[in-house]
């Protein structure tokens, strides 16, 4: 790791007290503990990768560690986000993980940038003086961004992803190997990547990969061991299975076969179609910005079902959703089912697709809902494809998060 | 026959199967008879007929770009994987 700064930190006789497991090793000893306090991290994000990497890498000894993340911590974060808790809900996740550190160890240094990541910024955040940087970041565009600007600054790239019970290994390294783009040249469409809201993570997974992603930084701080250069770790929680692949050079790479200076960041939610943060301006193309969806609130919802009116209220949502809540009197199909039924009819093909869409009358005013808004609004704009009226057609607002606000407050959100 | 594995964002295509026996002396014949068993994956996997650039086969650990491609032979107890582009697990 050429790269990496041979810099050396005193320890005080507290400090080899506190890290003597790690200094009895002569794999790391005095000098290697003394390298982890010289050194600098950089982590992306203070989520469910971030928090298990805060928390080890703190207490490892991590001199400086930088953290960039611009959320507040939230309720439903905790069942996978272990540096924050209940006493932290609604505060700076940034103050929330950085109090944390400081508690497990007050030798460090924590570095916080209360801002997202984006293209503007991203070399400036970059350019301070890291080692290291770990993308514990949960979408495309923040993905490709770092990659891209850790290699034009030659920096490492330590990089851990996961989706439900699956987790990714690897360090990308344009300097020594492939990076990120090599192995994933460009992202898939945004109709083609399970939603958010399809997706969930079991809470467990990010603490095996972000634990994963510690131990690969420290082994590059360390210079021990063979690092995730070049080759890729599968983790299958289910069938608790790891698997390595090899990850190769790409001699065409857009990004890590050109001279660094040439790498220009891009825009890099207009290259994903996607949103990388909830502040963020871009909107998606997708299928609903073509057509002009109308809407009603979950009141008119509650009044047709009260009186009988002859509108079917549809629900969405996931089956494994309707059993953490659901609105009486409503007919279900999830909207996967719509959408393939729709794919089905386009390509051709009958039975099952027609199967589906039997069960929504062509003749009935519709009002379709889901957990907030979106799903349903694709729904409404699938079956316009297939002969449903989009005037007959209403979209639920916010969904039955808006339900359980307005009209039963006992309903858990999720 | 080989045996491919479906990862997770793509068992919503194949009924929740996560292991799939194919035809096929070729990757390309194997991928063709598996959207043939499962057609509503074949928009995931080809665009035309062409593998989408952000799909990734491997067998067993070797990407198949470097080998062969499509054209890449294999034998009937080759494990070829799927490898999905995955950034997150956000749930909104």
């Amino acid at each position: 790791m050429e790269s990496l700064h041979e810099r050396f930190a005193e320890l005080s006789n507290d400090e080899v007290k506190r890290y003597s497991r790690h200094v009895i090793m002569p794999e790391v000893g005095m000098d290697g503990q003394r390298r982890l306090k010289a050194s600098s991290v950089l982590l992306i994000g203070t989520g469910g990768l971030g928090s298990p990497l805060a928390l080890y890498l703190a207490a490892a000894g991590i001199g400086r560690i930088g953290l960039v993340d611009y959320d507040v911590v939230d309720f439903t974060n905790l069942q996978r986000q272990v540096i924050h808790g209940v006493s932290t809900v609604g505060r700076s996740k940034l103050d929330s993980a950085s109090d944390r550190m400081l508690d497990l160890n007050p030798d460090i240094e924590v570095v916080k940038y209360n801002e997202p990541l984006t293209s503007e910024n991203a070399l400036r955040i970059f350019g301070e003086d890291w080692d290291i940087v770990i993308d514990g970041t949960d979408n495309f565009p923040t993905r490709y961004l770092v990659n891209d600007a850790c290699v034009k600054l030659g920096l490492p790239n330590v990089y851990g992803s996961i989706f439900r019970f699956e987790g990714q290994l690897s360090v990308f390294y344009g300097d020594a190997g492939p990076c990120y783009r090599c192995m994933f040249p460009e992202p898939p469409p945004p109709g083609l990547v399970p939603s958010c809201a399809e997706g969930g993570v079991l809470g467990i997974l990010p603490g095996t990969i972000g634990t994963m992603q510690a131990t690969e930084a420290i082994k590059l701080i360390l210079r021990i061991g063979d690092p995730m250069i070049g080759r890729m770790m599968l983790y299958d929680a289910l069938e608790m299975s790891f698997q390595t692949i090899k990850i190769r050079k790409d001699p065409n790479c857009p990004v890590c076969s050109i001279a660094k200076e040439d790498v220009a960041l891009i825009d890099y939610e207009q290259f994903c179609g996607m949103p990388a943060h909830d502040h963020s301006e871009f909107s998606s193309v997708e299928d609903t910005d073509y057509i002009d969806i109308k809407t009603v609130t979950v009141h008119d919802v509650r009044a047709v079902l009260e009186n009988g009116d002859d509108v079917v209220v549809i629900d969405v949502r996931d089956p494994h959703e309707w059993d953490i809540s659901a609105i009486d009197g409503t007919l279900r199909i999830p909207k996967p089912d719509i959408q393939l039924a729709k794919n089905g009819i386009q390509a051709g093909r009958k039975l099952w697709e027609e199967t589906v869409l039997n069960e929504i009358p062509k003749d009935k005013t519709l009002y379709l809902h889901c957990r907030s808004g979106k799903r349903s609004a694709d729904s409404i704009a699938y079956l316009s494809e297939v002969g449903y009226e989009l005037d007959k057609m209403y979209n639920v607002e916010g969904g039955i998060l808006a339900w359980a606000d307005q009209i039963d407050p006992k309903m858990p959100k999720y | 026959m080989a045996k491919i594995r479906i990862p997770t964002p793509l068992r919503a295509y194949t009924d929740g199967a996560s292991d799939i026996e194919v035809a096929g002396g070729t990757v390309g014949e194997a991928l063709n008879n598996l959207v043939e068993q499962h057609p509503d994956l074949r928009a995931h996997l080809f665009n035309d007929d062409e593998l989408r650039s952000f799909v990734n086969i491997f067998i067993d650990d070797e990407d198949i770009r470097f080998l062969g491609g499509l054209d890449t032979e294999i034998n009937n107890d080759d494990s070829l994987r799927i490898i999905p582009s995955i950034a997150g697990g956000r749930f909104k």
